[in-house]
């Protein structure tokens, strides 16, 4: 093979593998591999993020407030929290039941994958709290966070989900938030409960919680589908 | 003492010079795509009043990779290739004592770089003597490998605001890094046109990035 078929060959073989519509797939699946093999050696499991000040708050009228819809998704009668799969003790948590757990408050950065960043104070109970009190499978790798906020036009009554490693679910700023800024929740953030942690993402912190599921097997999410990154850590 | 030749560009320099150039055209173009989804600087309700370019979307034909997600892809995907072949330039650079005809060091390279800037102005008749590189030269590859070094350290504070929050707070906290890894491409993009213009005006050195040039270098201390 001479020399220059097979730079040519080499690069078309790279730029085959380089589908912007499809980001899991080929090279780029190969790099978005190492790539989460380095977020997993960064995560640290003490890691509190870059201290705020009260100032750094963001006004409220200055914080989105994203959904997949024209308008918020409704609660759906008698919710519950489903907290269920590799645990002894599957549960269904009412707002009342979670506030009656250990409460952690903490102000951090939020960090959008679309390059903005925000400052709110949450407070709820930690899922690593949760995952005591219902008897975790210590070999739990995975969790799988179900959303009750449809997605528009799918088919199957499908809702908003994210999947996580369970190292990023257990860590201590990882909360079921019930409230923002010292209120309770609104539902134009995903109350009554939503995910929210100091180490992902926006995309993968999922408001309008239904149900948190430890899995053996990692799950997908709605904008990890469609190309963004699955570990999403930050 | 024994004496040290070698080419003017020796094949590391070469290698990782031209694994660079369409790296950063790619790293570049996928950067601005990402820039496209939120073209602001400064954290949400608190935006940096001094930037001028607020809501300033980059233009289609210098952006690469489509949507937000196709674009980190390629900026994540070949980002970490392109710190390696810069990890390789480093080692090499120090390893070989490159580094000694290369960089601009202030108190040797000061006095030649006024004085080639003046033959450029025609306002002394003759080029100061020079080895591989005159001063200029030196202040001009010496910045870019700072622009360089500051476009992948602000790029890592961004990568993980939280996890490397010490990085992060080195450059005004994740809103700040945001601000100085753009500013670390614009000051890249500008060394690019000075760049070009001296390979045209002198194409025997774009001949040596190719084949390596004479091979009568002497080598200072190597």
């Amino acid at each position: 093979m001479r020399r220059r078929d097979f730079l040519f060959g080499g690069a078309a073989t790279l730029l085959a593998g380089c589908n912007v519509q499809a980001p899991h797939e080929g090279f780029f699946g190969k790099m978005e591999s190492l790539n989460e093999g380095m977020e997993r050696a960064l995560f640290r499991r003490g890691s509190t993020g870059a201290a705020t000040r009260v100032s750094d708050l963001t006004p409220k009228e200055a914080f989105p407030i994203y959904k997949l819809g024209a308008a918020l998704p409704g609660v759906p009668a008698g919710w519950g929290l489903e907290v269920s799969g590799m645990v002894q003790h599957p549960v269904r948590l009412s707002l009342a039941e979670l506030r009656r757990l250990p409460r952690t408050d903490m102000r951090v950065r939020h960090h959008c994958v679309e390059g903005w960043s925000a400052v709110a104070s949450w407070h709820g109970v930690r899922l690593s709290e949760v995952a005591k009190a219902v008897g975790l499978d210590p070999r739990a790798p995975y969790v799988d966070f179900v959303s009750f906020e449809p997605v528009p036009d799918s088919e199957e009554d499908e809702t908003y989900t994210s999947g996580w490693d369970r190292e990023s679910a257990l860590h201590p700023q990882t909360l079921l938030a019930y409230g923002m800024n010292g209120e309770p929740l609104g539902a134009e953030h995903g109350g009554p409960v939503r995910l929210y942690a100091s180490t992902k993402l926006g995309y993968k912190m999922v408001k309008w919680l239904s149900a948190v599921r430890f899995v053996p097997q990692k799950t997908g999410g709605y904008w990890e589908d469609q190309g963004y990154g699955w570990f999403g850590g930050v | 003492m024994k004496r040290h030749f070698r080419r003017e560009q020796p094949w590391p320099i070469r290698l990782t010079h031209w694994v660079s150039a369409p790296l950063l055209f790619i790293v570049a173009g996928s950067g601005l795509q990402i820039l496209a989804a939120y073209p602001y600087m400064g954290p949400r309700g608190a935006l940096f009043s001094l930037y001028p370019f607020q809501g300033a979307t980059p233009p289609q034909w210098l952006r690469l990779g489509g949507w937000l997600a196709g674009a980190r892809a390629l900026h994540f995907s070949l980002g970490f290739w392109l710190i390696v072949n810069g990890l390789i330039y480093l080692a090499y650079l120090v390893a070989s004592g490159e580094w000694r005809r290369r960089l601009f060091f202030p108190l040797r390279d000061t006095r030649n770089a006024v004085e080639t800037a003046l033959f450029y102005a025609r306002l002394r008749k003759a080029a100061p003597e020079q080895g591989l590189y005159n001063g200029l030269q030196r202040i001009a590859y010496s910045s870019a490998l700072i622009f360089g070094v500051v476009a992948v350290l602000s790029g890592l504070a961004l990568y993980k605001p939280t996890q490397l929050a010490v990085l992060a707070a080195c450059f005004g906290g994740y809103d700040g890094a945001r601000l100085i890894h753009l500013l670390s491409l614009v000051a890249l993009a500008g060394f690019l046109p000075g760049h070009l213009l001296m390979v045209a005006l002198h194409p025997k050195s774009l001949k040596a990035m190719v084949t390596g040039g004479r091979k009568d270098e002497e080598v200072p201390h190597a």
